[in-house]
């Protein structure tokens, strides 16, 4: 989230698009309700289903599931067209004056630089002509051909109300107004929130669609906005942090980049990955990374980095390619990964075909599942009937089941989706001989390390210089992990101004990011939660919820990254003299000598507002970004492309291009491609969901929840059950070219069928939450449906938009 | 007899006759629900979050003991935290069967091994799981570890072990398992969160 929870009930509109909160996050969606009862917000909701959202909604408008684009690319046509947009602000804090290059170009839906063959783009073209002196050359009158402004309007004005009624299926009056209750945010002081959650990302274009909302946001002047922002609900309780620290191979705690084998030593890594200054006197605030990255090396190697060896940068394991829940699967269908160590995590059920991952899984030589639960994945090789149909004799793998502690039985912190880490307490032990995560995997490791001392093997510098100062070695504790990933001083840290001047002494923890240096003084697990542990304590446990400004800040419960920060861009909440767009709602203001308010200031405290450095501070420009400059996979503005199995043969938008059907710059493996069905045979389109008794596969091994949502269903609208001579309560299979399930048929008015593209579109949602292991009735797993395709940016599978069949059972 | 808690217990208090009063079968609903109020007050109230979704709900655990040597706390009940500002006490459907999980019949309470082409679990000690999994860790490193790539270039990774990571556990111990993971070379690992 750009802003918090609590922070929704700012808002005069909350736009659910991609997510159902009602739902799936019933506590959090109280604060649309305190914006409807206290300041008379409206609620619109956009979905396939007439969900729980909806149904407390003051607007509603159907879409087909993968045709988000289509809708929202209407909706920036509509707010350019007719000039609903933030003037001032587009003007100033965005790149819409910014000129492109001239040979950036769009052609009948391919972007230029596409290499078919690789199903990639080269991304020379997209980017700002520069100056002599290497900066973004604009043009304020926002005129010029070139630039970001006009290039937007022109590549959207094709997403006109017919062609969103066309392909989204959404009727035009609904659809205008919905637009027309956006637009009305475009004042200076109104603002919409936009929610969204795997509604989303679930797509093979799911980061575009986000993207498209960030346009959105951007032209109406919503970012930074108290009641503004862009807010990515998420899944787990701690998904937040996991994320932070980077338990993923494409970055490092606090994203920082990771090096890969294009950068053989840090002076080339740092160099190519420090962002350049774009427009003069930005921040430019990833010109740390330095800072940050030598900081992370020395909090764990300690001494064995330092500056001779380039701080031990050949201690990094360089990234191979590749490397995501899909990839690493295919890598292990194909014989090439033998080990697989699985923490708390379900992969059996929760990635996309359940063949291809069952197979994989049989092709180890070990696995260790490390689980609170006994779970599908760790009982892959067990026949469960005709949930679950393998042959143990013939699976090799060898499957170590390790029990772990639950969150009740461990202390330690969880970042909330609104980056708020907060500090729980252990209340009773786990059950039988369950171990903390952390001490299973510290007893690993030193069990590792022992042997490489004794026996020897392959370079072992990095594990045997690893620091590990923890005063049970085996059982490093919480607090400690804690102060070490916030770090410290390892010598005095003196102000740049005035060297005589020392900021935190030698041994000191650190209060902030801006106390890290590259000289190896200073140490930092990651930059990002920097401040969390200060000299003060553990600022993560602070319960003081306190809240003066009424906005919901709390800035003294918990500790936000970065630096506490509660909105992030709040600097743009204010106009360029430093003057709040709704004084009303003040999150930042000038006041005269420094930067102050309601939040910790998104901005260098002391910056005038006549040095004109902008809020973006994390981009190179400082301004929002209209025009994605080079960091998206498919191109620099959204485009509508099919979901990879689509009822519709073509891509209405480019009906004669079959390149630009589904996400041209998507990856599909070998074999994956083939296992796409066809409208012929599978003529509905299936997304799954969640249920508000259930959480993901977790939920189904708790009693009270499996009785209140004992078994699997699907739900198919009326006319759809018509058809098929389907009653409410029929056993059903649904089939899709990877496999079946079978489950209860719901009947609902929830789910309509749309004309989309001169066809009737028929739509099934399929609830995840069941499996052969747990306390609701054995069932089947959903992802034995889904395709094994993913975002291009992210490689987040497309579980919310497919092909299959329905019949009785 | 219409009367409400308080008021009961002040006339159970001034005597037999109040006392006796219950005995006569006119106990009001509150004063039963109020045994289970004198559970709690003698629980130990312990502050924690709602492991689901990423709203991250303050939750009140309430345990059995005091927490003393060999009186092992028993979680007998778990309510939304009042003081949190983003649930304020609630808690949805999910967070309300938080108990049920905690105590789930599947809980796995010691390590066990499925030997190869086998159909069963094996009891196994954390010792032998320990040894055993380390030493298939490091077979498996020794023999696949690449210090360097066709180029030349010093890139010391291991790819043919995966992990993947769980996004309910702490961030102490997702920090840890990074450390220990990049230590050992490891670039195939993923997390919850892509999915």
């Amino acid at each position: 989230m750009t802003n918090h929870w609590v922070d929704i009930k700012n808002a005069d509109l909350i736009f659910v698009m991609g997510g159902n909160p009602a739902e799936a996050h019933p506590c959090g969606f109280k604060w649309a309700i305190e914006a409807k009862k206290h300041r008379k917000a409206r609620l619109v909701v956009v979905d396939p289903r007439f969900n729980r959202t909806a149904s407390v909604a003051d607007y509603y408008a159907p879409i087909r599931p993968g045709s988000d684009i289509a809708f929202l690319g209407g909706v920036i046509n509509y707010l350019l067209s007719k000039d609903k947009i933030h003037h001032d602000y587009v003007k100033a804090y965005t790149n819409a004056s910014f000129l492109i290059d001239e040979g950036f170009a769009f052609e009948d839906g391919i972007f230029s630089g596409y290499n078919d063959e690789k199903r990639s783009y080269d991304k020379a073209t997209w980017k700002y002509q520069l100056d002599k002196d290497g900066y973004a050359m604009v043009d304020d009158t926002l005129q010029h051909p070139r630039c970001a402004f006009q290039l937007l309007k022109a590549h959207y004005s094709r997403y006109t109300p017919d062609v969103v009624q066309k392909v989204c299926g959404t009727p035009k009056e609904a659809f205008l107004k919905v637009c027309e209750y956006i637009a009305e945010t475009a004042a200076p002081d109104k603002t919409m929130t936009n929610l969204y959650a795997l509604g989303w990302t679930e797509h093979s274009v799911g980061s575009q669609n986000i993207r498209s909302m960030a346009i959105i946001q951007l032209l109406l002047g919503n970012m930074g906005m108290a009641g503004g922002g862009i807010n990515a609900l998420r899944g787990h309780a701690n998904v937040q942090g996991i994320t932070d620290f980077a338990l993923y191979a494409q970055n490092l705690p606090g994203y920082l980049a990771v090096p890969s084998e294009a950068e053989p030593d840090l002076q080339t890594f740092l160099e190519k990955k420090t962002p350049k200054m774009l427009r003069p006197g930005q921040m430019n605030f990833g010109q740390n990374l330095p800072k940050w990255y030598v900081s992370l090396h020395k909090a764990w190697w300690g001494d064995a980095a330092n500056k001779d060896n380039g701080f031990a940068y050949d201690f990094m394991p360089k990234l191979a390619g590749a490397s995501d829940v899909l990839s690493i699967f295919d890598q292990m269908y194909q014989g090439k990964v033998h080990g697989f160590l699985c923490q708390g995590f379900n992969p059996l059920a929760s990635v996309a075909n359940k063949k291809k991952v069952s197979d994989a899984l049989a092709k180890l030589k070990y696995m260790v599942v490390m689980d609170p639960l006994a779970t599908d994945t760790s009982e892959f090789w067990k026949p469960h009937g005709e949930f679950n149909e393998v042959d143990p004799g013939k699976i090799a793998t060898e499957v170590f089941r390790l029990p772990t502690t639950l969150f009740a039985e461990t202390s330690g912190s969880f970042t909330n989706s609104g980056r708020v880490i907060q500090w729980r307490w252990k209340a009773a032990d786990g059950p039988g001989d369950a171990k903390d995560d952390t001490e299973i995997m510290a007893s690993l490791f030193l069990k590792l390390k022992e042997m490489y001392a004794k026996e020897g093997g392959a370079y072992a510098e990095p594990i045997q210089k690893l620091t590990w100062g923890y005063r049970i070695p085996n059982k490093p504790s919480p607090e400690e992990l804690m102060m070490e990933f916030n770090g410290k001083a390892l010598a005095d840290v003196t102000d740049p101004k005035d060297p005589t001047k020392v900021l935190v002494k030698a041994g000191e923890q650190l209060p902030s990011f801006a106390m890290l240096r590259d000289d190896g003084s200073t140490t930092c697990g990651n930059w990002i939660y920097c401040g969390v542990w200060s000299q003060a304590g553990n600022n993560s446990a602070r319960r003081d919820n306190s809240d003066p400004s009424g906005l919901g800040q709390t800035l003294n419960w918990g500790f936000a990254w970065p630096v506490n920060r509660r909105i992030l861009y709040n600097r743009a909440s204010a106009d360029l003299a430093g003057k709040p767009w709704d004084p009303k709602r003040t999150v930042l203001k000038w006041l005269g000598d420094k930067w102050g308010g309601n939040d910790i200031p998104d901005m260098r405290p002391d910056a005038k507002p006549e040095e004109l450095v902008m809020p973006f501070i994390m981009t190179g420009e400082g301004v929002g970004r209209l025009f994605a400059v080079g960091l998206m996979a498919e191109g620099p503005f959204p485009e509508h492309y099919e979901p990879f199995e689509s009822p519709l043969e073509t891509n209405p938008m480019h009906p004669k291009n079959p390149k630009a059907r589904a996400n041209p710059a998507a990856r599909v493996y070998k074999g994956d491609m083939e296992a796409f069905g066809t409208a012929k045979d599978f003529p509905y389109v299936g997304t799954t969901y969640r249920l508000t008794e259930h959480f993901h596969y977790w939920t189904k091994q708790s009693k009270i929840n499996a009785i209140v949502q004992p078994e699997q269903f699907v739900e198919i609208g009326e006319e759809l059950a018509k058809e098929k001579g389907i009653a409410a309560g029929d056993r059903v299979k649904v089939r899709s070219n990877r496999g079946f399930i079978k489950a209860v048929a719901v009947v609902t008015k929830r789910i309509k069928a749309l004309d989309v593209d001169g066809r009737k579109v028929h739509t099934i949602g399929i609830p995840i939450h069941y499996g052969f292991k747990g306390a609701t009735k054995p069932g089947f797993i959903t992802n034995t449906l889904t395709p094994f395709v993913g975002d291009a940016n992210t490689q987040t599978p497309e579980y919310k938009a497919f092909l299959v069949n329905i019949e009785k059972a | 007899m219409n009367m409400n808690r308080r008021q009961f217990f002040r006339v159970c208090s001034a005597g037999l006759g109040g006392s006796s009063i219950a005995l006569m079968g006119f106990s009001p609903n509150a004063a039963l629900a109020e045994v289970r109020t004198f559970k709690l007050a003698r629980a130990t109230e312990t502050r924690n979050i709602c492991p689901y979704c990423s709203v991250s709900c303050g939750v009140l655990i309430y345990s059995t003991g005091d927490k003393s040597k060999n009186a092992p706390a028993e979680i007998i009940h778990i309510e939304g935290d009042p003081d949190n500002p983003v649930n304020r006490g609630t808690l949805c459907p999910k967070g309300a069967g938080l108990r049920d999980m905690i105590q789930s019949q599947n809980r796995l309470k010691w390590p066990e091994v499925r030997e190869a082409g086998s159909s069963e679990w094996k009891r196994i000690s954390w010792m032998e799981a320990f040894d055993r999994i380390a030493k298939h860790m490091k077979a498996d490193r020794d023999a696949n570890f690449v210090a360097q790539n066709e180029a030349g270039v010093t890139v010391n990774r291991w790819t043919s072990t995966a992990f993947l990571a769980s996004s309910a556990a702490p961030n102490e111990a997702g920090y840890l398992t990074v450390k220990t993971i990049r230590a050992l070379g490891m670039t195939s690992i993923d997390t919850q969160a892509r999915i």
